[in-house]
């Protein structure tokens, strides 16, 4: 009886969605030559899939509350408690990302180039959201200040890459307190509607000024990173970018880690869980915040330079507020503030549609309907972060030294 | 003079559709605080329904007035059960969630409709109907204001008035306003809030909707990414007169829509969206709750 009666809703639901999608998935109109063309299999997938899809969560959700209980956080809290696997299998992944350029194409090499940029936006991006509970929605304005700071730089004064990566970086971080002053004083939602509009600007203003930037033709012709004055064919200079990228995401890592644990990461982690709570523990709130947003945008500027330096082209049109969209979901799937989270979210961001070639069209639509089921079904991302507890009395001090060390990694 | 007289008038008819969808953005906040970012997205799809149903019925052979009635029926009630849906798929579980869980889903809700109508119909721009008729009586005044602008700006007067009536004075009205006021309190008194939420989900895409089919007549083509700006645009209206506050969306709105075409007209084209962004910028600095927004305290 039971079954029939969920049959009998989803049936219901299926009918709903088949209305609602009927006019934009089934009829399609050419205006111009004033033809419409009617996809009624569209309807049916519809109608099929939503059917099949309400059923099953109806049994799944029938299944969880029987069971009620929440399927536990996926932590690696297994694994951080055996020292021995965690070091081993840090060993093959280092082993593995060094000989990865030798074993793969260069094509494949500047995939995971690109995916390890990715990585490092993600954690940049991890500081201000993840730890600082900023929402940023802007992100990409710095991205955009490094790769036009190199692009600039070299073209106007000829500057290397390696003079351009701190400039690119300190430039990006000026931007970041440069945003941060105005929104000192909003709270969350109006600050994420600041920083889009922010970054939307900076886009704006790239595409327009036309003397500075050179408008949306972009800047090309930019040069590859050097190895001492030596010029390398575009196979070896591919790996040479690969192993920058893999060093930059190896300091992210070290840095972010560090950071985590310092006075100012745990002023930002009691901002984010509570502003007023974190003012009346004494806490500079201003001086905080600036340092995030800095912080966060130093490593997005970093980022640019190596972007600019990699594609050797660059125009505004990269910097779209879908990049920050992309940045700012590899940091909610990955777990906010976990740091393996983000690495793994980033890796699969951008691995995945790699080579699931035949969705390449479906990217965003699932990227959008991966992201309202995450904050559904998983608010806490791929891997939620440990939070720290004491336990009176059952951590012994040289014990909990060690577990902490290894936790924060996580 | 008629230089002026022309920016005025496309400002106005400007501000009055961000009005229109800001109303949704400000109405929503005000219930749930949560910003709508799949709003910009059902104004999109309302004036896609409304472009659709419109060529069907031109192929079919009807006439102007009711081609206009139908389509612009339909885009409402296709807006009303988009935004009925979003609400309960992607907002309604996680109403006890921290704050940026909706908004993030919501984003991505956004993201997904984007994709959704681009790949079910172009990515291109299609050139929309001209829906709303040549008034002979305007023809004097043509050189500073068209028909569809004056269509446009009674329109938006009615849907407020319209409005401003339903909440003052309806039963659903007053259990809106409470439930702005403390859902908590709202429940325990016998309100059905989950109605209340999806009432104002459906009154503000109708708005957005309407807000759609006028603008795309005006302007002449769409995509599907018209949602995106409009919707920040409007956000900002409804941000600039105090999210929350209906008379404040509505000022917003026709601040904005005035700046933008003042600032166009006179400065330079290119940088549009500057001034907008710029204006809500300078406002939040000052005056972070808006021009008729009431500064909340923090209680701990």
């Amino acid at each position: 009886m039971r079954i029939i009666n969920e049959i009998k809703k989803s049936f219901l639901v299926a009918l709903w969605f088949m209305f609602l999608t009927f006019p934009i998935m089934v009829i399609k109109v050419n205006p111009l030559e004033k033809l419409i063309v009617w996809r009624w299999h569209n309807l049916a997938m519809v109608g099929i899939a939503s059917f099949f899809i309400s059923f099953l969560l109806r049994c799944a959700g029938r299944w969880r509350k029987s069971a009620a209980r929440r399927p536990p956080a996926l932590t690696m809290k297994g694994l951080s408690n055996n020292p021995r696997a965690y070091y081993s299998a840090l060993a093959v992944i280092a082993l593995f990302s060094l000989v990865f350029p030798f074993i793969f194409s260069a094509y494949e090499t500047s995939i995971m180039t690109t995916a390890l940029m990715y990585v490092i936006l993600g954690l940049g991006l991890n500081i201000v959201v993840g730890l600082a509970g900023l929402l940023d929605l802007g992100y990409v304005a710095f991205y955009a200040v490094g790769a036009y700071s190199y692009a600039l730089l070299n073209y106007h004064f000829g500057l290397g890459f390696w003079v351009s990566l701190p400039i690119g970086a300190m430039l990006a971080a000026a931007f970041g307190i440069l945003l941060g002053f105005p929104v000192l004083r909003l709270r969350g939602d109006y600050l994420a509607i600041v920083t889009l509009g922010f970054g939307e600007i900076i886009r704006l203003i790239l595409e327009n000024w036309n003397d500075f930037s050179f408008g949306p033709s972009g800047i090309a012709n930019i040069p590859r990173p050097s190895l001492f004055g030596i010029n390398l064919s575009l196979a070896a200079s591919t790996i040479y970018v690969y192993f920058i990228a893999l060093l930059l995401v190896i300091f992210t890592i070290f840095v972010v880690n560090r950071l985590q644990d310092s006075r100012i990461g745990r002023a930002w982690i009691a901002l984010r869980e509570d502003e007023i709570a974190c003012q009346a523990m004494g806490i500079d709130k201003t001086r905080i915040k600036l340092a995030a947003f800095a912080m966060g945008a130093t490593w997005a500027g970093m980022v640019g330079v190596l972007f600019a330096a990699k594609t050797t082209f660059i125009n505004p049109a990269s910097f779209t507020f879908m990049e920050s969209a992309i940045i700012l979901s590899i940091v909610v799937l990955g777990g906010m503030g976990s740091i393996i989270g983000v690495v793994i979210a980033a890796l699969l961001f951008v691995l995945l549609p790699e080579y699931l070639r035949a969705f390449a069209d479906y990217r965003m639509l699932l990227f959008g309907a991966v992201m309202v089921l995450m904050m559904i079904v998983r608010p806490q991302g791929i891997i939620g972060k440990v939070r720290r507890t004491y336990v009176r009395g059952q951590v012994t001090g040289d014990k909990r030294q060690k577990n902490g060390i290894i936790t924060n990694l996580l | 003079m008629n230089y002026f007289l022309d920016l005025f008038f496309s400002g106005l008819t400007r501000g009055s559709i961000y009005a229109l969808i800001a109303l949704g953005y400000t109405m929503v906040y005000g219930i749930i605080g949560l910003i709508n970012f799949a709003h910009g997205e059902i104004y999109m799809i309302g004036a896609f329904t409304a472009l659709i149903i419109a060529s069907l019925l031109t192929v079919l052979g009807m006439n102007g007035m009711a081609i206009l009635v139908i389509s612009g029926l339909a885009a409402m009630v296709y807006a009303a059960a988009y935004g009925y849906t979003i609400e309960k798929i992607a907002y309604k579980p996680l109403r006890n969630s921290p704050r940026l869980a909706p908004l993030i889903s919501a984003i991505g809700m956004s993201i997904f409709l984007q994709n959704y109508v681009m790949l079910a119909q172009t990515s291109d721009f299609l050139p929309f109907p001209d829906l709303i008729p040549n008034f002979a009586f305007m023809e004097p005044y043509s050189d500073f204001i068209g028909s569809s602008d004056l269509v446009i700006l009674l329109t938006t007067a009615v849907a407020m008035l319209l409005l401003t009536i339903m909440i003052k004075y309806t039963r659903m009205g007053r259990a809106m306003r409470a439930t702005a006021q403390d859902m908590q309190m709202a429940m325990l008194v016998g309100i059905d809030v989950n109605r209340v939420i999806s009432f104002t989900f459906i009154i503000g895409s109708v708005l957005a909707a309407i807000g759609g089919l006028l603008i795309a007549s005006h302007v002449g083509q769409i995509n599907f990414y018209i949602g995106f700006i409009a919707g920040i645009k409007a956000f900002t209206a409804a941000v600039l007169g105090g999210i929350g506050s209906i008379p404040g969306a509505v000022l917003g709105g026709f601040i904005l829509g005035l700046t933008e075409s003042f600032a166009t007209g006179y400065v330079s084209s290119d940088y549009e969206d500057v001034f907008a962004f710029g204006l809500l910028v300078l406002i939040l600095i000052f005056r972070p709750s808006g021009i008729l927004g009431r500064s909340e305290n923090q209680k701990v």
